[in-house]
This record gives C-alpha cells, structure tokens and sequence, in this order.
C-alpha cells in the first residue's frame, strides 16, 4: 500500500560501546531500533569482570578488604563500609563509637564525591559543559581530605575490620566543618545552571520513567527508587554505623523520571553534608579500633548485610568456614542490578534518551562486572 | 590495634609469708582440650510468626527455620522455592528480591546452597531462603516472580553452572559466550582459564 510512507522502516541494529564516552565506562549496549525510536536492548556487560567474589576466597578476610574498594571505585569508601560490616557481623563484634562517627563522616563525604562526579558526566552527556568543571573542583576537596586521612584519593581502604587503622588527624573536624560550609552554596551553584535551565528539563523531564512498581520488581533501589515516591532508605530503615543519631531528611519525588532522580541526588548531596556537619561536631574521644584478633577467624556461619551506598544497596553475603580465609563472598552491587532496568527505561523512547538515561542510573563498570 | 593487655590475675603476687619457700603445686590432672568451635552454624530456632505461617502453609517441604546473628533464614525443598517466593511476595510482602546467589560445597551430595534474600518495605524486614541441590539439577527460575531474577540467574549460571528451567534468557553474562568452566566452582582453580579461547581471541598464549 503506497501510503504515506516511502522509507521502509526496516529495523536497525546499532552497536553503542564499549568504548563510547557516554556509557561511563566500558558498557556495550547493543539497540534495536526503528528510526530514532528504541525496539529493545541487549546490555552486554564483563569487559571489567576481575573475579573480586573468586578472588576472595584466596585471600585471608583482611588481605581481600582492599579489593572491595576496586568494584565502585568512585565511592570505595562504602563499599569498605560494607564488607567490614559484614566481617564485624560475623565476629559479632562492633566497631567503637569513635570510629563509627569517622566512618559516617568519610563514607558521606566520599558519597559527595560519588554524586559530584555523577553529576558532571551526566550533564556533559546532555551538553551541559560548565557544570563537569565544578564539580570537579568541589570532588577535589573532597578527596584532599580522605588523602589527609589515609593517603589514598580513590581506593582509600579507609576502614579496617573492626574499626579504622588511623587516628584522624589534627583538625580533620574542622576541616570537614569547613567543607560543609563551603560546600552548601556550591549546590546552589549547579542548581542555578540546570534545575530551571529549561533545556536541561526539557531533556530529563519525562525521560526514562520508572514507576515505584516497577522499581520494587526490578530490585532497584537508592536515588532511583526515592525519585519514584518511595521514602526508603538504609540508613533510615536498618540503621548502621550510628546513623540513627544523626538527623537528615530522605529526599523523594513522585514521577520518577531522569529529572526527578536529578533532583533527589541534588538533595541528597545536602544532606550528607548536613550528616557530616552532625557527625564531625560530635566525634567521641576513645579507640578507633575494637578487640579482634591479629588472625580473623570468623565461627561457622554466614551473614548478609547491606548499607546505603550512593548507587542504592550495596549487600555482602559472607559465608565463614571458620578458617582464616572467607568461603563465599557474594556482592550485591547497586549498579549491577539497576543496570537491569535500563531495557525498560529506554524502550519506546528516542535514541538520545539512551544516554541521558544511562547518565540517570549512575551506574560503574568496575561495579556491574566485579 | 589488637594487642591490647591481657587481663591480669596469674602474675599477682602470692599471699602469705614472704621468704617461705612455695610448696610446688600438685600436678594438675591434664585440662582437657578447649572445646573445640562446632563445625555447623550454631543457628537457633526461629520461632515467629511468618515462620509458623510458612510451615503451615507449606508442611514438610520447609525443613528448617532458623536464626543466626539476628537474621532469619528458611531452608526449604528445592521444588519449593518458587512457590515460597511467590507466597512471601504476594500474602507477606515481601515484594522485593535483593538478591540471589550460590556457594558450592563439592563435598556435599547436594552441592550447592542457591541463597535467595528477600526484603519487605512494609515489615522492613529482610530474611533468607535456603535450598541443597545436588550438581545438574536445574531448579525452577524465579523470574515469573520477580523480574530482577533474570540477570542474578544468568550470574549463576555463568559462575556455577547451574541451569535454571523456565529462564527467558539464560546465556552467560559476566564471562565471554564461549568460556569453557564455572569460575566460582571450588574445582575451579584461581589460575585456571580457558586456554583455548584466550588464544583463538585475544592471540596470546596465556592470560595470566
């Protein structure tokens, strides 16, 4: 039938990545498309798979704590969190007050870090050129402070099981008081170039919803699902680490769109300084270390604990054979499992959208492939 | 650190007159041997609610409940898994699926452990499900249930090489298609590699 239509929209398969700047990382995302119009996806994901889980097994707990910071190498602070958590569990020991306040104020700090970098990637990828230089400028602050800390800027092995290998040192509260000071109109800053840049809204708004329903089937959780109404967070929900005496509010949006996630994580960047400010004014004097023994050697038994890092859920599922060395270490990445919704979220909409939409869900390769 | 002082109490000095020459202890019968750590999880009972209402519910094929470190778990019939799930889901709330996984035990006639962890929003609670299969044995996929399954299925496939029945789309997802072994296999040695598709893809001899 010569109707309206003299180009045949046949199907066409578009190979995006691995190697593409917008994938954040060595993702390969193969489309199905009609036009401009995305059919389907196949997300092809391993190029970074290093064996962390396998390698594990042949490391004693301490000599694997290191490598946890290799997956989310933005914010290896949590995933130290985490797995020495899961360790403590294990042991059933707890870390001392002090060293849990240090802690609460280094992982919020690095999640600063962690949505400062997301930020300027995903607005580079929309166009936005500026914002990437600032905040950039602010992570840099950030990551002085962990390096005055521990000497590492990225994979900082900060936390040792049972505690922290270091005192802080002299006037890292008020280094840390300072940040938060300096910090707070930093945010207005980027709010000012995007939130009501009506291109930058015009881009996200509507783009890659995610309805709370959704969220729940696919496992997604952190940022994602906040933006999609649901008010739940970790640090709230199943506080650890002390959370509890610190008051901060969970941001949340209704439509779950790529703006709304934009929002959420511009919210919560306030928060954790709000968090820091609390925490690194009520440092408690005492040891940064609890009794563990030289040789960790957890009793027969297993454990699954999980904390609240920048991506979403980050879970340890550690299972001791009560030798020196952990039998089964199992990660539960954020970024590995919201990675599983991008088919939903990009199908039916434009190719364009695919990259804003990988932006929005803020994922790590070093994560996703462990 | 850890080398803090050990508590005192041996090296007190000794009561009584000093000069007088100790009386040399009577040798004390051997002490026997500290008991030596139980080689299985001292898990205890779990007793609440949702447990009762699973055995009810599901009779012989939940075998145990239990607790350990505060943190409950269900160790059910492999054939049970999915309904239990689609039960927890839809009468528990527990409508999300935080993850799934597998520990090999080779020595075990049901070799693997698969580990599902389920969490409800509305109870914010987070429990467990336990099931023993044996090698070759292909349970049930979960992915009817909750949809994240589909790729925590795919990752034990790809590690363990467990097949699940019923998965839209089980192909390997972190280890390239044609890889020869299951890397998370306690068999499978940390050096080990498929030496045949490093050299027909990369065009080098060795990996490592």
């Amino acid at each position: 039938m010569p109707d309206n239509t003299f180009l045949d929209s046949t199907e066409l398969v578009l190979n995006m990545g691995p190697q593409h700047p917008s994938t954040h990382g060595v993702l390969r995302v193969v489309l199905k498309l009609d036009g401009e119009k995305v059919l389907g996806t196949d997300c092809i994901i391993g190029y970074l798979h290093r064996g962390v889980e396998k390698i594990a097994e042949n490391r004693t707990w301490a000599q694997f704590n290191p490598y946890v910071d290799r997956m989310d190498y933005v914010a290896s602070v949590s995933n130290g969190l985490g797995y020495c958590l899961a360790v403590e569990k294990l042991l059933n020991v707890e870390a001392p007050p002090r060293a849990q306040a240090v802690r609460v104020v280094l992982t919020e700090l690095n999640r600063i870090a962690s949505h400062l970098l997301w930020l300027g990637t995903h607005a580079l990828d929309i166009g936005a050129i500026t914002p990437v230089f600032y905040c950039l400028r602010e992570r840099e602050e950030v990551l002085k402070i962990l390096e005055n800390y521990c000497g590492a800027r990225l994979t900082t092995h900060a936390f040792r099981i049972g505690g922290l290998q270091y005192e802080t040192y002299d006037g890292f509260e008020k280094e840390c008081a300072a940040f938060c000071d300096w910090f707070a109109p930093k945010v207005d800053e980027y709010e000012e170039l995007l939130t009501s840049n009506r291109i930058w809204m015009g881009r996200l708004g509507k783009v890659g919803v995610l309805s709370a329903s959704e969220c729940k089937e696919y496992g997604v959780t952190g940022p994602v699902l906040r933006a999609a109404g649901v008010k739940w967070d970790l640090r709230k929900a199943q506080p650890y680490s002390g959370y509890e005496k610190y008051d901060f509010d969970i941001p949340t949006r209704e439509g779950g769109d790529t703006y709304d996630r934009y929002v959420v994580r511009m919210q919560e960047m306030r928060q954790s300084a709000r968090i820091i400010r609390q925490a690194a004014a009520s440092i408690p004097e005492g040891p940064v270390m609890a009794k563990v023994p030289k040789v960790i050697k957890p009793p027969v038994g297993e454990a699954y604990v999980s904390i609240e890092a920048p991506k979403g859920e980050l879970g340890y599922y550690v299972v001791s054979d009560g030798s020196t060395q952990p039998y089964r270490v199992r990660v539960r990445p954020p970024s590995y499992v919201n990675l599983q919704a991008l088919d939903r979220m990009v199908r039916g909409g434009l190719i364009a959208d695919v990259v804003a939409i990988i932006g929005t869900l803020d994922i790590v390769l070093g994560e996703v492939d462990r | 650190m850890a080398d803090e002082q050990k508590p005192g109490g041996s090296d007190s000095p000794l009561p009584g007159g000093g000069g007088a020459i100790p009386k040399p202890a009577p040798p004390k019968p051997a002490a026997p041997a500290p008991p030596k750590p139980p080689a299985v999880m001292s898990a205890t009972e779990w007793t609440g609610d949702l447990a009762r209402e699973m055995k009810d519910r599901f009779s012989a094929d939940i075998v145990a409940t239990s607790t350990y470190l505060g943190q409950n778990f269900a160790v059910v019939t492999p054939g049970a898994v999915v309904p239990v799930l689609e039960f927890l889901k839809l009468e528990a709330d527990f409508d999300y699926l935080v993850d799934i996984t597998a520990v090999d035990w080779p020595k075990r006639a049901e070799r693997f452990d698969l580990v599902y962890v389920v969490y409800s929003f509305f109870r914010n609670e987070r429990m467990r499900l336990k099931t023993q299969i044996p090698d070759g044995f292909q349970p049930r996929s979960g992915v009817g249930v909750h949809l994240t399954a589909n790729w925590l299925e795919r990752e034990i496939f790809d590690m363990f090489g467990i097949t699940f029945a019923g998965h839209p789309d089980l192909r390997r997802i972190l280890m390239p298609d044609g890889w020869q072994g299951y890397p998370l296999r306690k068999d499978y040695g940390i050096l080990q590699q498929d030496d045949r598709w490093v050299r027909e893809n990369l065009g080098i001899e060795s990996g490592q």
